[in-house]
């Protein structure tokens, strides 16, 4: 890790001030910072330390929705009983999240700025080429191994799939990041990778993001996050998918139906066709077959990640059934029990 | 050009002062400038869990943690488990009552994860131990045991205090 200058922010200001400093970088939790410092990937010629500062932590939840301080830590909102109850998709994507000590330490800003894990993005001694790392420098992954790469929302410069787990709840249940000077939605927040895959989000130099917060909705209430992967804990997402479902007073019709998708593509992926096709139809599995394949319309394999597309229809009908059977009598959702 | 700074930590109660350059994570702080080599330092980029410490009470990953991060914090490290008689906590004597490892590398790790893992509430079952222990990989591949030794301990910790010295 190369040497840099140590700043502890004493106020949010000062921390936004210097932030704009070229080579200068913030550290929350510095579980992806320092990480990265350590690849050779990120290097700080100043880390300023915003972990001391107050007034940017802290959970509310109310009957509106929720709102998360920037500076909560994953661990916190996992374990927030009014979170679990309002929002079980979100406390479960965190919980499902890295292990118990990263989520002690692993803010919420922090988290939504995490950086994909390709691993030619990570190893910049071995493979110099990256667009994402080095613009213009050609992508290591195309031909190489592409297990873990994007299906969806690709680029001819990058085809890196976004990690994060938190992410896919709040584009799903329309999330607001609030910075000091302005509110973005979540699904906007987020930028495709194009031909600037530098580019991760609208976040710009010394902007700090303050908080998120999240609409009250029945879906939301009724939710859950389902992850797919290699091993059963402690792992990145092959596949997973952040899911909330509101019926009509009959049990059985979707009024409201939430569907994002992670570990296949390169940014939060909220399923709207897939949530247009069930809206106003009664649930049963023909129906929640049909409508999840069009999660994969326009979708690209590029070879060793070609079982994604088949794999994360499968990861939505299955955290469909989930919530679907949750909360009715089995019996009144034809054939999902 | 080398920058140093000058901390003053507060480290298994005591007050600790050493100058650093900004870049020394909170494991190399303890290992290489404090003598305390009971952190062990595996993968150094969050991975193995080995490096396992106490940051005011909540076990965080030394390795991506700077040491002037903590500064203002209190630490606790594998050193500072046992009381000031050297009688062991209840989970270094469950780890050793019930075989919890080979080559006893991950151990340290181990043994303060689960620590904070019964003290979150989060050891009561062998499912819920496996998985609030998934950051810490044995590659000697002890886990059974260690699922065994943490249940153990979390009885013997919840059991009124007597109890756990009969034991
Ligand atoms: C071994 C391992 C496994 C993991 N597994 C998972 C997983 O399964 N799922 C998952 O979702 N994540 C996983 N992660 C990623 C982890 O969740 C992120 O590293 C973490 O959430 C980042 O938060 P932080 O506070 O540590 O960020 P930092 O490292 O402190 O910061 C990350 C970036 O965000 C910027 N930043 C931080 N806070 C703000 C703010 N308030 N405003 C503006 N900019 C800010 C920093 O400048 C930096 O560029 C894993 C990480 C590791 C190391
Ligand atoms: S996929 Fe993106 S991040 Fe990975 S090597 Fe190619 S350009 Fe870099
Ligand atoms: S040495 Fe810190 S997690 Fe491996
Ligand atoms: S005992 Fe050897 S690594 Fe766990």
């Amino acid at each position: 890790m190369r040497d840099f200058s140590y700043l502890r922010a004493a106020s949010t200001e000062e921390a936004s001030q210097a932030a704009r400093e070229a080579g200068a970088m913030l550290l929350a939790g510095g579980t992806t910072l320092l990480d990265l410092a350590k690849c050779g990937v990120a290097e700080p010629d100043t880390v300023i330390d915003i972990t001391h500062l107050s007034g940017l932590g802290g959970i509310a939840v109310d009957a509106n929705g929720a709102m998360i301080g920037a500076l909560a830590k994953m661990g916190e909102v996992a374990d927030d009983p009014l979170i679990k109850a309002a929002f079980p998709a979100v406390a479960e994507s965190l919980s499902l999240a890295a292990s118990q000590q990263l989520r002690n330490m692993a803010t919420i800003g922090g988290n939504l700025l995490q950086r994909t894990r390709c691993t030619y993005f990570r190893d910049p001694a071995v493979f110099p080429a990256c667009n994402k790392r080095n613009p213009g420098s050609g992508c290591s992954a195309m031909g190489g191994v592409t297990r873990n790469h994007a299906v969806l929302g690709t680029s001819e410069a990058c085809i890196a799939s976004n990690p994060g787990d938190l992410a896919l709840a709040l584009v799903a249940f329309d999330a607001v990041i609030e910075t000091g000077s302005r509110k973005v939605a979540a699904d906007d927040f987020f930028l495709l990778p194009g031909h600037t895959p530098e580019k991760e989000t609208v976040l710009q130099p010394g902007e700090i993001i303050t908080g998120i917060s999240i609409p009250a909705s029945a879906a939301a209430k009724n939710s859950t996050y389902l992850k797919v992967r290699d091993r059963q804990s402690y792992e990145f997402a092959a596949a997973s998918a952040a899911v909330g479902l509101e019926f009509e007073m009959d049990g059985k019709t979707v009024r409201d139906i939430r569907v994002a998708l992670g570990g296949v593509a390169t940014k939060p992926w909220r399923a709207r066709a897939v949530e247009k096709a069930l809206i106003g139809k009664v649930l049963d599995l023909v129906a929640i077959e049909k409508a999840t394949k069009l999660a994969m319309e326009g979708a690209v394999s590029h070879g060793d990640n070609h079982y994604k597309i088949d794999l994360a229809p499968r990861v939505i009908a299955r955290a469909i059934m989930k919530v679907a059977t949750s909360n009715v009598a089995p019996s009144n959702v034809g054939g999902l029990a | 050009m080398t920058r140093t700074i000058h901390l003053s930590l507060d480290i298994n109660g005591e007050r600790r002062e050493l100058d650093v350059e900004p870049r020394v994570t909170l494991l190399d702080a303890l290992r290489d400038h404090l003598a305390l080599t009971g952190t062990k330092k595996g993968c150094d980029q969050g991975q193995c869990g080995a490096c396992t410490c106490h940051v005011d009470d909540k076990r965080v990953l030394s390795c991506l943690t700077l040491a002037a991060q903590v500064e203002g914090r209190q630490v606790t490290t594998i050193e500072g488990l046992a009381d000031e008689n050297g009688v062991l906590h209840a989970v270094q004597s469950a780890f050793i009552e019930h075989d919890a490892f080979q080559c006893g590398y991950c151990t340290p790790g181990q043994i303060m994860s689960a620590v904070a893992c019964i003290r979150e509430g989060h050891a009561g079952s062998d499912a819920e131990i496996r998985e609030y222990m998934s950051g810490n990989l044995c590659r000697c591949g002890a886990y059974n045991n260690i699922v065994v030794a943490v249940r153990e301990a979390a009885k013997a910790v919840s059991a009124p205090a007597r109890m756990v010295e009969v034991a």
